[in-house]
């Protein structure tokens, strides 16, 4: 702010001593610069643009309803094509949902021990942990689920398959996870002090105080944290791609193959034929792809940056 | 004196309380989801590196795949990520770093300025496949590009483009303001001032965004699965319109596309191994320089 102070006076200065050609040079660098900051908007509204605009011939050949309709996913049929996402758009949310499962109690547990319990030492060697398994590309990932955790959830189980819907939330689950634990320990941290104090001092031993104070007070937080590992689970391509065996039937169960939205883009765009309707088809899938995840991580902004402001 | 033995008292109490057994477990279960997350990773690592590392040589890393892909290397896979990963680097960092310069310079706390950082973030969420769809048309149709090494690093590009500009943000905003504010306070322009005193003492900070950005993009399949990667090519890339081998999209194939899968399970765990390797010593160096410049900056 002081900052911003000293600039305008600069710029007093400058109007005085009558440079205008200096100012006019310093403008049009600001507006090249503001330009650049702007981009990324452009990029989103360009994205949602190009997807409609190039969903819009499947759109009006298939009609919205009956993307939505009961039955399956035929574009290919050859006497009757269908092209309803619903089993699609059921097996992304099974495997969201089956990844939140088990990724939110762990990273908030993680979030937990990182934030409170841990001593800065042991900080600075565990989040590097959390680094590392951010950055394992998504394909090496549905790889180890390919090799090794099917057999492990075939034998447990008694399946003929581990490649299934419990395969992919527990890989996908793995994806979200340092989203989840990093943005839930931003969000524990940002508790104020006195709170912990106040209860400290009022006799609660720490844990009491994690429990009935600082997790309740970091509570929205914590959800937006989900929320933001949700939208990583439901857009995630390839390790679903590989571990969850895509079928097309209805789910009935996390034993079942399931094939969800991203994993259908990915087997199907490169077979198609351009300008066909299933070709227009696939990008009204990522329409609705992108849309989904658009609501998820704008929902989760927003409960994030009202709890940063409240505190 | 009665100070201290209440203080004592107080100690001794505490003390006791720390040892309370429903802390003590909630304590350990916290330590175990820990150890349980850690534990996960280095079976990961453990297994790759395991089956993958015996298949490294050096034909391996020189040689292009033979007979069908059963046998030779991954060479050409390692040319063309090197290739669209530079791509995607030349494009995202100047945009990246003229965006984060915009955003902690020059923009007014205001509603833009919250639309813009809302819209990054969330460009930060969008599925990599939709950047996928997204380039093949825009890059590859409307622009005209075709299938290519220049369209699939374009589309990696924008991808990492939130990565860039959040680094390149951080590393501006370690920069003192008694450098800026010195500098105009000496008569220099806002730009000079940006120029001359902001970006050099920033740039290494920067760096560490690049280095990140790099080892996402080296990673990615879904944005190059149509956008220019191939199946198998028998040449290398000559040019930035040609199609490419990518280590990421070779997993890909080897894993589940190949006639032969159980045939050339070592040749994926090969390339597997490849590529962590490839992403963890981007990742490191990127600890590494950031642990540098922030020991700098904490001494300046």
């Amino acid at each position: 702010m002081a900052l911003a102070g000293v600039c305008g006076a600069r710029r007093a200065c400058k109007d005085e001593r009558g440079s205008a050609m200096h100012n006019f040079k310093e403008n049009m660098i600001k507006r090249f610069f503001m330009l650049n900051g702007l981009l990324s908007i452009v990029i989103l509204l360009g994205i949602f643009y190009l997807l409609l605009s190039r969903s819009l011939p499947a759109l009006q050949e298939v009609g919205l309803k009956n993307f939505f309709a009961p039955g399956y996913w035929k574009p290919t049929a050859f006497a009757t094509p269908q092209y309803s996402m619903l089993n699609l758009i059921r097996g992304t949310f099974m495997v969201g949902a089956g990844s939140l499962l088990f990724a939110v109690p762990l990273g908030v547990a993680c979030a937990t021990y990182l934030a409170e319990v841990a001593g800065s030492r042991e900080r600075e060697v565990l989040k590097p942990i959390i680094e590392i398994l951010a950055g394992i590309p998504s394909v090496v990932l549905g790889f180890f689920g390919l090799v090794v955790l099917s057999p492990i959830i075939a034998q447990i189980f008694g399946l003929n398959s581990g490649i299934n819907a419990l395969n992919g939330s527990i890989l996908v689950g793995i994806m979200a996870l340092p989203t989840i634990v990093s943005l839930a320990e931003d969000a524990i941290s940002a508790v104020p002090q006195s709170y912990r104090h106040a209860s400290l001092a009022l006799g609660a031993t720490r844990w009491q105080t994690i429990l009935r104070v600082i997790l309740p007070a970091a509570l929205s937080g914590i959800i937006a944290a989900s929320m933001l590992g949700m939208g990583r689970a439901v857009g995630e391509t390839m390790t679903v791609l590989m571990a969850t065996g895509n079928a097309l039937a209805k789910p009935g169960s996390f034993f079942d193959s399931v094939r969800t939205l991203s994993a259908n883009i990915a087997i199907e765009m490169g077979e198609v034929p351009m300008g066909s309707i299933h070709y227009h088809s696939l990008f009204f899938v990522g329409l609705v792809l992108f849309i989904i995840t658009f609501v998820i991580n704008l929902l989760a902004d927003i409960i994030f940056q009202r709890y940063r402001e409240e505190f | 004196m009665r100070v201290t033995e209440i203080l004592k008292q107080g100690k001794i109490i505490s003390g006791k309380r720390r040892r309370d057994w429903r802390q003590e477990v909630a304590f350990f279960c916290l330590r175990i989801s820990m150890l349980l997350v850690f534990l996960i990773l280095l079976m990961i690592l453990f297994d790759i590196t395991q089956k993958g590392f015996g298949v490294i040589s050096w034909s391996f890393l020189t040689e292009a795949p033979r007979s069908g892909m059963k046998e030779g290397g991954i060479y050409p896979a390692i040319v063309g990520t090197f290739y669209v990963t530079l791509i995607a680097t030349f494009f995202a960092v100047p945009l990246g770093i003229m965006a984060a310069i915009y955003l902690n310079e020059y923009a007014l706390q205001g509603r833009l300025n919250r639309l813009i950082r809302i819209s990054l973030r969330n460009m930060a969420g969008v599925p990599s496949i939709v950047f996928g769809l997204f380039g093949v048309a825009l890059f590859v149709q409307l622009m005209g590009f075709k299938p290519s090494l220049l369209a699939a690093g374009l589309t990696l590009g924008l991808l990492t483009l939130p990565v860039t500009v959040t680094a390149a943000e951080e590393a501006l905003k370690a920069v003192p303001k008694s450098y800026r504010e010195g500098g105009l306070a000496l008569g220099a322009t806002q730009w000079q001032m940006i120029k001359t005193l902001v970006l050099p003492s920033a740039i290494p900070g920067m760096l560490t965004g690049v280095i990140l950005g790099l080892s996402r993009a080296a990673g990615e399949t879904a944005p190059i699965l149509f956008t220019g990667a191939a199946f198998f090519l028998p040449y290398l890339p000559n040019s930035p319109f040609s199609q490419f081998m990518a280590l990421p999209y070779h997993l890909f194939i080897l894993a589940t596309q190949h006639h032969d899968i159980s045939g050339v399970r070592p040749l994926a765990y090969g390339t597997a191994f490849v590529l962590l390797v490839l992403v963890f010593l981007l990742n490191l160096s990127a600890v590494l320089l950031r642990y540098r410049y922030r020991k700098k900056i904490k001494q300046a």
